[in-house]
């Protein structure tokens, strides 16, 4: 039995398109993160989970019971928003038990759930206080615990995050992740945050322009990303995708970028398909991180590029290098020094790379 | 320094300007005729006299073309207090409506709506009457209600819409997750947090109503009719002499109640105005 899944879901806009023939499942306990640029669709899809969207075509199931046409109080999920969402004329016990009330839920059990989850989120001083005369920290909180009361199947989270500054925003993300753990609740989790998902997601479903490009561990997403899209919306900055051609012989396979001389052997890679190899136009993708000013591991590829600009950023720095016209970004410690416009002797650890067709920009 | 005192001064000298009117009126009103025909508008009356006000508001106690103004301000009252009461509601519903259940069309539906604030008065009088007349309430308290109410809603829809685009939807969605539903949420979520609009909209429609003249003079008249045409035919059909000090104690009385529930409600009239701009 999945706690949620989506089958063959599609929604509209008049004309635009939101959502194409989205295939989603979550096992009970799993914190599913859906990522994705502004206007990808992860709001609406989470929409369409809570039932404040209609939907189009396709159906919603939780626990195996179809809930397409359900109301959203019947669907035995909570949802905490961006913005709180806070009544701003209640105070915080009368927003927390504002859903249980609704429900018809005794007074005992409310006043026992009401104490057990402020408790739990230490918000048990503030229960006659008005959202106004709340701290950032403290609405989240509340508005978890709103969420929390009603003791949900599934959780939604709707950018909960991103009102909060920088500092706030990490010891929230640290909170949600804990209280994960010890509820094991299942989530859906929306965020346009790449850390976010990957720090607190068992799992991420990647989307852009309604459709999932890849929904995997946060480890395949970054190790094994299934097309151009997700190589580069993950990671920062962003994997470099080399052009270049495949070279076949008897047994060895190899990769020459566009106006290069010598062949990067890549016989180690774990190809999804080995046929049609020679002369495929592909793009070769490495991470900045992946490539070394050391040689570390036996198989490093040894490579000789320009450095054309440095960028310092701390505790790291960013180094674009310059490999036949095409730029190729590298991370090192700030701790190295490497001269500008000058050849740099570089290491690429091929463990750690990915090859996409050029043309479908699908992972080969 | 300088600056400082020619802004006082001129400031001064527009509040003076501004008073000064009522100032007229208020000792005219206070004086005897003799003391009127004297032809001194500005000097201090003899005394307190409140005589004309007494003949204002409850006449001189003969039969026939007695005017005064206590049955007709009753007639406002009754008039004014559902007519701002509705249209008040409706408003609020309809902008609640158009902000937070979106629907197909809804932008015409406003726009339409918005052109009820600037068809002028005129252009409707006659299939007003008409209307009236099908109904069964021309000449009527009802009827003057009725009017003000369907007149009213474009401005009230205007404030309450524009107050409520800014007010999250996602409370409406939170609100709908907890399990309130359509009238629920209206009057439980997004009632106690209108008050500053509510003010504003008070205050517009009850000056606006209080204060009309034109729709009072052509859907009703005798009895039926609020205070402000009765206090033009006070006025205009005097018989001999044209008392001023009776005249402008009617002109206050009729103006009175709309001061009122402007000092009454006026710190919030500014609030809600600009409540749009800044988020609460």
């Amino acid at each position: 039995m999945k706690t949620l899944k989506i089958q063959e879901l599609s929604k509209n806009f008049g004309t635009t398109e939101v959502l194409r023939k989205i295939n989603l499942e979550i096992d009970e306990g799993n914190f599913l993160v859906l990522l994705g640029p502004s206007g990808c669709g992860k709001s609406t899809l989470l929409n369409i989970i809570a039932g404040l969207e209609t939907i189009n075509e396709g159906n919603v199931f939780i626990d195996d019971y179809n809930v397409s046409k359900v109301e959203p109080k019947d669907r035995n999920i909570a949802m905490v928003f961006q913005s709180y969402a806070l009544y701003p004329s209640m105070n915080v016990r009368e927003n927390m038990i504002f859903g249980l009330k609704q429900a018809k839920v005794s007074k005992e059990k409310i006043e026992e759930q009401l104490q057990k989850v402020s408790k739990f989120l230490q918000v048990d001083a503030l229960l006659e206080r008005k959202p106004s005369q709340l701290s950032g920290g403290q609405r989240q909180r509340v508005a978890i615990g709103r969420a929390l009361v009603r003791e949900p199947r599934i959780f939604l989270f709707d950018e909960p995050l991103s009102n909060l500054d920088a500092k706030l925003r990490v010891e929230m993300r640290r909170e949600i992740k804990k209280l994960h753990q010890q509820l094991k609740t299942t989530v859906v989790y929306v965020t346009h945050d790449q850390t976010e998902a990957m720090s607190l997601g068992t799992n991420i479903a990647i989307m852009n322009h309604g459709v999932i490009q890849q929904n995997d561990t946060p480890e395949n997403i970054y190790n094994k990303p299934s097309n151009t899209f997700v190589a580069d919306f993950i990671g920062s900055p962003s994997m470099n995708l080399i052009k270049g051609n495949l070279k076949q012989s008897s047994n060895q396979i190899s990769f020459v970028a566009n106006g290069s001389n010598f062949e990067i052997p890549i016989n180690g890679y774990d190809f999804i398909e080995k046929s049609n190899l020679e002369n495929k136009e592909v793009f070769f993708g490495i991470r900045p991180e992946h490539i070394f000013s050391k040689k570390s591991n036996e198989g490093d590829f040894e490579i000789n590029l320009r450095a054309d600009l440095s960028e310092y950023i701390g505790h790291e720095q960013i180094m674009t290098f310059d490999y036949e016209n095409q730029e190729v970004l590298a991370k090192f410690p700030s701790t190295i020094k490497i001269e500008l416009s000058k050849n740099t002797k570089l290491f690429f650890d091929l463990t750690q790379i990915s090859l996409f067709d050029a043309k479908t920009e699908e992972r080969i | 320094m300088f600056l400082r005192w020619f802004l006082y001064f001129v400031l001064i000298l527009f509040a003076l300007y501004f008073i000064f009117p009522l100032y007229v009126m208020i000792v005219t009103s206070l004086k005897t005729m003799e003391e009127i025909r004297q032809g001194t508008l500005l000097t201090w009356p003899s005394g307190l006299n409140f005589d004309s006000w007494a003949v204002a508001w409850g006449g001189r106690g003969y039969g026939a073309g007695d005017t005064f103004l206590k049955p007709y301000f009753w007639n406002s009252i009754k008039m004014v207090v559902p007519a701002v009461f509705f249209s008040t509601f409706i408003g609020a519903m309809t902008g609640y409506v158009l902000t937070k259940w979106r629907f197909k069309g809804d932008q015409w539906v406003f726009l339409f709506l918005l052109f009820g604030c600037f068809i002028p008065f005129q252009a409707i009088l006659l299939p007003m009457a008409r209307t009236l007349g099908v109904l069964g309430i021309s000449n009527s308290v009802i009827g003057l209600v009725l009017v003000h109410t369907v007149y009213g809603i474009p401005f009230t829809t205007l404030f309450f819409r524009n107050y409520y685009v800014s007010v999250p939807t996602e409370l409406v969605k939170a609100a709908r997750i907890d399990g309130a539903g359509f009238f629920k949420i209206f009057f439980k979520i997004l009632l106690p947090i209108s008050a500053p609009i509510i003010v504003v909209t008070v205050i517009w429609q009850f000056t606006q109503i209080w204060n009309d003249f034109l729709f009072g003079s052509t859907f009703s008249f005798g009895e039926a009719a609020p205070i402000q045409v009765a206090l033009n035919n006070m006025v205009l059909s005097s018989t001999s002499v044209k008392e001023y000090n009776v005249d402008m104690a009617s002109a206050i009385i009729a103006g009175v109640p709309t001061l009122i529930v402007y000092v009454l409600a006026g710190k919030y009239f500014i609030r809600g105005l600009t409540s749009g701009a800044v988020k609460g």
